[in-house]
Formats: C-alpha cells, structure tokens, sequence
C-alpha cells in the first residue's frame, strides 16, 4: 500500500515529542501506519473507537485528567464529530488535537471521497478552527508544535489536514 | 423510585470519585443534593458522558470514575459502550438512568419505552458486569457491589420519568469545568 511509512513515523514521533500519550483512531486507508505505530508503544493509549465523536469526549476526559491527546480521524470522520467538537469542546473550552486525512481532493481516485474533501475546510472554518496542512515532511514537527501551543493557549481544538503529498507515495 | 432519591442514596459515596453527569435534569437534581468540585456536568454533547467518563479513567487508573448517563444519552452513543467494553477500565462506574423518556426537552418517550433493553445491549457489547435495578435497595447494593468489585459495571436504574422544575442552575459551565480539572490536578 502506498501510504508513507516514514512520513507517518514523522508524524507519530512529533505526536510522542509533544507528550501525547493518549490517541484515539477510527481507521482509513491513510491512517494505517500511524496507527500501528500508536498500537505498538507502550507509552501510548491507542483507543480505537466505533465513531469518531467518542474521540471528542474521550480526548475531553483526558485533557481534565492531566493527560494530552491526539485523534486521529478522516475528513468524514471529522464531520461525523462536529456536535461533540461544538458543544463539548468548544462550549466547554477544551484543546483538541484533531489529525485529519484529507481525502477527496486533487488527485483522489475515490468517488466516494470526493463530496467531503470539498468541505472539509469550510465546516472547519465556519467552526472557527485554526487549521493548518502538514505536506513538507520537513515541517511537521515543527507544525504539531505549533498547533499544540495554539491548542493549549486557546483551550480550544484544532486541525492538522494530513495531505496527500504528505501521506500518499504514488506508485 | 426516583432518580433524586436515588442519587441521595448513593451521594455519600461519591465523595472520592470524579463524576460526570449528563446536561438537564440529572445536573440539576446532583447539584441539588450538593455540588462538589469532583462533579463535572457535561451540559450538552449529548452522549458524550460515557466517553468522557472513559477518557479520565483511562488517564487515572488510581480514580474512581462514575458516570450518570440517561436512556436518551445512551442511545444516541450505542458504539460508545462497545469501546467502554472494549477498554473496560475497572476503575469506570456507568449508571444510567432510565426514565423511558426525553425527560429535560419534554418527556418524548424514547425505545426503552417499548421495549429496549439498555442492560442487555451493554452486557452484548461486552460489559463485564450489567445490573437492572427497580428499586432505591436494589440500586444502593448494585452500587456498592460495582465500587467493590472493581470491574467496569454498567447499571440501568428504571426511575420515574420526572424532574426539577428548571435545568439552569447558578453553577457556570466553565466555572465547573475548571474547578474539575483543579480538583483531578489536585488528585
Ligand atoms: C444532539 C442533541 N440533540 C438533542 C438535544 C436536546 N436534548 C437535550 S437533553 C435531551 C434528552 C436527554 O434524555 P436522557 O438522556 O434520557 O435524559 P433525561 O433528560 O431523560 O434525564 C435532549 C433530546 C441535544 N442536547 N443534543
């Protein structure tokens, strides 16, 4: 499968960095590396869940509890959150790590995929928040940083948009 | 039985726990009988409570956790109870209260009402223990019996489908949510 087995242990090894010790996960195909990675540390909680709006309230019940968090989820994921992310963590002022695949735009193959890549960024930003896309390898790490910093100072969520320069190696 | 009762009769011992508690009536009859600082209301999010509850005891295996959910809550997050199976956190307590109803936006009935049975589904999605209680007696002893068993536990209380007068209390939802946080920093 082409999904990029070093990118995602960039992406997973800056997750670790930023102290997260818990991730929760619903997989798709662009997922699959990071999430063996988490399943596989013993320094991190990997909670797989049967939606990704569990996640919210998982990630929300972590963060009192003193422990951070990440989810990661894709686009269809993250539109099958939006209630909890409303009216849990942003009502409640919690940060939120969402790592979101950013399947359905140019160059998917998918048609099922490609309703939600065109929406992704416009529900995130009518929900007012900060998104940023990782897609230079060279910058992620410095990218999480910058999204956990933001997160915590604002107590409230934000988006990092896996891409598919990032997470896609075209055979 | 009532729920109110119900709570009074387990309130002394929730004193070492964190709880948290679904938005509306339950909130409001919990802070009724006495907030605390270890109590978080999740005043929305309807479903969330259970993975909230997951979330801290997960995070803090040393603290007992236990969750008020409601019939309506549960059955808007069916999944979620397959992944508190699934985790089963022995430290998690996950009591809900089944009035049959849609009690804080006006009593619309909900499937428990003809029939679903919330104990059975937690027990078939894998929750170790499972209880279906009737009676204030028979809560109080499923209650204790859960905290000292120490295995997830999810308990249906059938209560009276009826409530406070008003859900708006004068507690601030994120004067709750910060006081929570410091009380489990302070654990
Ligand atoms: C997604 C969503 N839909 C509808 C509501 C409106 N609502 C608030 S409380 C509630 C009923 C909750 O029922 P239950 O969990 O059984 O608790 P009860 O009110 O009976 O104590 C509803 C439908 C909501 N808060 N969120």
């Amino acid at each position: 499968m082409p999904v990029s087995a070093v990118n995602s242990k960039i992406v997973f090894d800056a997750l670790k960095e930023g102290g997260v010790r818990l991730i929760s996960a619903l997989p798709e195909t662009w997922l699959v590396h990071l999430i063996r990675l988490a399943d596989d540390d013993p320094d991190v909680t990997l909670v797989r869940l049967a939606k990704e709006e569990e996640g919210v309230g998982i990630s929300m019940g972590a963060h009192l509890a003193g422990v951070k968090s990440a989810m990661l989820m894709q686009n269809h994921g993250f539109l099958a959150s939006v209630n909890g992310i409303v009216s849990g963590a942003q009502l409640f002022r919690v940060p939120l790590l969402m790592l979101i695949s950013d399947r359905g735009t140019f160059g998917e193959r998918d048609p099922w995929q490609t309703e939600g890549g065109a929406v992704t960024e416009p529900v995130l930003a009518a929900l007012r928040i900060p998104v940023m896309r990782l897609d230079d390898p060279a910058r992620v790490a410095e990218r999480i940083r910058q999204a956990q910093t933001l997160a915590y100072a604002a107590n409230k969520p934000v988006a990092l948009l896996l891409t598919r320069d990032l997470m896609w190696e075209d055979p | 039985m009532t729920r109110l009762d119900a709570m009074r009769a387990v309130y002394d011992r929730l004193e070492d726990c964190a709880v948290v508690t679904i938005m509306g009536a339950v909130a409001a009859e919990l802070q009724s009988i006495g907030h605390r600082q270890n109590f978080f209301y999740l005043q929305h999010a309807m479903g969330l409570a259970s993975s909230v509850g997951l979330g801290i005891a997960l995070s803090r295996p040393a603290v007992p956790v236990v969750v008020f959910d409601g019939d309506g809550s549960v059955l808007m997050n069916l999944g979620g109870l397959t992944t508190l199976a699934r985790y089963r956190p022995p430290n998690l307590l996950h009591v809900v209260f089944d009035n049959e109803s849609l009690l804080s936006v006006g009593g619309f009935p909900t499937a428990t009402s003809t029939g679903t049975s919330l104990a059975a589904i937690a027990a078939a999605a894998g929750v170790p223990r499972t209880a279906d209680v009737n009676t204030i007696e028979a809560f109080v002893t499923e209650f204790e019996a859960a905290q000292r068993a120490h295995v997830l536990t999810t308990i249906v209380a059938k209560v009276d489908a009826i409530g406070p007068a008003a859900f708006v209390t004068d507690l601030g939802l994120l004067e709750n949510r910060f006081q929570f946080q410091r009380y489990l920093q302070s654990r």
